[in-house]
């Protein structure tokens, strides 16, 4: 009852942090207050909530589930990566975004494509593409927090109530406070998880006994050492996992964040911090899913345990019902739950219950900026606030907010969470491959609107085609089944983790031909009017 | 240049192929030495983006605040 009691205090919290910036906000009510917080964000807070915008449930769960089943491979894969990528891509790109917003009063990244390339039509295919790709993160936040709250509680708070409740709390804080009230919750809840990382890592190991002796343990375990190694990943796998970060500065919240800072000079501490942060916060939650491989004595554990070597024994010879239901049992996305439950006090719990609320509640960012995108990019573009006048821009925008929330909600409450956790990996994928956009618009003066259209219908076709075959062949028990080989090379895979393309994950392929694409068609096509390329070099 | 060249030899350090089946020693008694490079490694990156601030600032981006906000310009349809 504690835990839950310590995550609605936080629900509340974050409420009335939505409330107090609705009443800063009133004074100076607008357009860009409302979806930018009136590009006047100071550095703490832009830090701090850039971060926490980026971080999802998965940061925290996710992370130490991976950890769990797959070792230490896990950080490098995704922090380390991330860790060098984002930066780079917040340095290079974020803070010409910052300064062409400034500049020409944009206020999403289609506005800036729209100018740069001269095109309207083109501009409304990019929204809906983005759009398209940001949805089911939306789904995945309030299906997430229906089934943590219903975890916390033992079965109290039943997933619907959950769900409605999560929902309600996101939509009223993304209402009233808008941009503001978003920067804000993230910011609180980045330094929850930076709180949250350092004790689970001491309690834990106080409750096991010290980590040295679980380590050495693990080292003396054929079968376990090799999770403190990265033998269960090829290293061209590995690499390929570094076009994934590409995708944080094309997805449009963290464009559209980009916009929301006072001065250029806050990305500098914001580019140095961040890989710090991601340090804080995954280092602990991998090396806690790593150590949970021998907290034997966690009954949830021990039982994950037994199933993934019934599975690695026995696994070809079960029929595919059984191996599923071993597979269920084996993922690792509670083991950080399971831990701190079964060595932590309960206000720790209460603690990570608050934590893992605030990562699903990242949705926040998203359903702004779509709704910010809807807007400005359809809306207005086509002559809404023209006609209507501002204060009917914004009141659009929090209708849209509701209306999305709730369509979101509905949907919770009838699809399976696991269609919409696949679709938000293909989501990864496709905004990676969207990042030419971003990177031609920018520095290449010869760029154009059609090398854009070619990008963006490269990655429908490419993420559709993903899907369909992903979807339509099952995993395999053993070794990769080909679906396409040249001269006996495999192309066209499908392993257990899902498609890979010449042992690469299909990001690799999909971002390289989106850059080939924008080069070739934009060669090929006439570029804008020099007053145009004037205002971007 | 130098700073491609930096980032390059970065992005290189990123695939560690030395330490992949490398789980000793244990760094400080309790990290395997491929978890412990990499964390060593985002630190590294922070000093390398504390660089990048301090040698290859885009000062030319910055600029004094709008007086009044803009709109972006009608583009042609």
């Amino acid at each position: 009852m504690i835990p839950l009691l310590i995550v609605g205090l936080y629900l509340f919290a974050v409420v009335y942090v939505g409330v107090f910036a609705f009443r800063r906000s009133e004074r100076r009510a607008g357009a860009e207050d409302f979806f930018l917080a009136g590009r006047s964000l100071g550095s703490f807070v832009f830090v701090l909530s850039l971060f926490g915008t980026n971080m999802t449930a998965f940061s925290i769960l996710g992370s130490s589930g991976h950890a769990f089943t797959n070792g230490i491979v896990t950080y490098g894969l995704m922090a380390s990566s991330s860790a060098l990528i984002i930066p780079l891509s917040l340095f290079f790109i974020g803070t010409r975004i910052w300064a062409l917003g400034h500049r020409h009063g944009f206020m999403t990244p289609v506005q800036m494509f729209r100018d740069r390339w001269e095109c309207g039509h083109i501009g409304t295919v990019i929204f809906a593409v983005q759009a398209i790709l940001l949805v089911p993160y939306i789904i995945v936040g309030v299906m997430g927090g229906g089934t943590t709250l219903e975890a916390l509680s033992g079965g109290l708070v039943p997933y619907w109530a959950g769900g409605a409740l999560v929902a309600l709390v996101v939509m009223s804080y993304v209402f009233f406070g808008g941009m503001r009230g978003t920067a804000w919750v993230n910011t609180l809840q980045t330094l929850m998880f930076l709180a949250f990382g350092v004790l689970a890592v001491i309690v834990v190991g106080a409750g096991m006994g010290g980590f040295g002796h679980v380590f050495r343990e693990m080292l003396a375990n054929p079968a376990q050492a090799a999770l403190l190694t990265r033998e269960r990943v090829s290293p061209w796998y590995f690499f390929s996992y570094t076009f994934i970060p590409l995708s944080s500065i094309a997805f449009p919240h963290i464009g559209i964040f980009c916009l929301t800072a006072q001065k250029l000079t806050h990305f500098k501490r914001t580019v140095v911090l961040y890989p710090i942060c991601m340090l804080a916060i995954w280092l602990p939650c991998v090396f806690l899913g790593v150590a949970a491989n021998r907290a034997t004595e966690v009954p949830a554990i021990k039982a994950k345990l037994d199933a993934r070597a019934t599975l690695a024994s026995a696994g070809p010879t079960l029929d595919q019902a059984e191996r599923d239901r071993l597979r269920r049992v084996a993922t690792g996305d509670d083991v950080m739950l399971r831990l701190v439950e079964h060595y932590a006090p309960v206000w720790l719990i209460g603690l990570l219950g608050a934590s893992v609320m605030a990562a699903v509640m990242a949705s926040d960012s998203q359903i702004l900026a779509l709704s910010t995108m809807f807007t400005e990019d359809v809306f207005t573009f086509y002559g809404g606030t023209a006609r209507f006048g501002p204060n009917v821009q914004v009141q659009m925008g929090r209708l849209f907010v509701v209306l999305l929330t709730l369509v979101a909600y509905a949907i919770a409450l009838r699809v399976p969470q696991s269609i919409f956790d696949l679709a938000s990996q293909f989501a990864f994928a496709g905004y990676s491959a969207l990042m030419p956009l971003l990177v031609a618009a920018l520095f290449w003066r010869r760029s154009t609107k059609w090398g854009a259209l070619a990008v963006v219908l490269w990655v429908i076709a490419g993420i559709a085609a993903i899907a369909v075959i992903q979807l339509n062949v099952p995993a395999p028990a053993g070794p990769p089944t080909v679906l396409w080989a040249v001269g006996g090379v495999p192309v066209v895979a499908r392993a257990a983790a899902g498609l890979v393309v010449l042992n690469l994950l299909p990001v690799v392929p999909l971002t390289i031909v989106s850059a080939l694409l924008m080069w070739v068609v934009s060669l090929a096509t006439p570029t804008p009017a020099a007053r145009t390329l004037a205002r971007y070099f | 240049m130098l700073v491609a060249l930096l980032l390059l030899a970065f992005f290189a350090l990123h695939q560690d192929s030395w330490f992949w089946r490398a789980s000793e020693p244990l760094v400080l008694g309790v990290l395997p030495i491929g978890l412990a490079y990499h964390a060593a490694y985002t630190l590294a990156v922070s000093a390398i983006m504390a660089v990048l601030v301090r040698y290859r600032w885009p000062s030319h981006l910055e600029e004094p605040g709008r007086s009044e906000p803009s709109r972006p310009p009608e583009p042609e349809r």
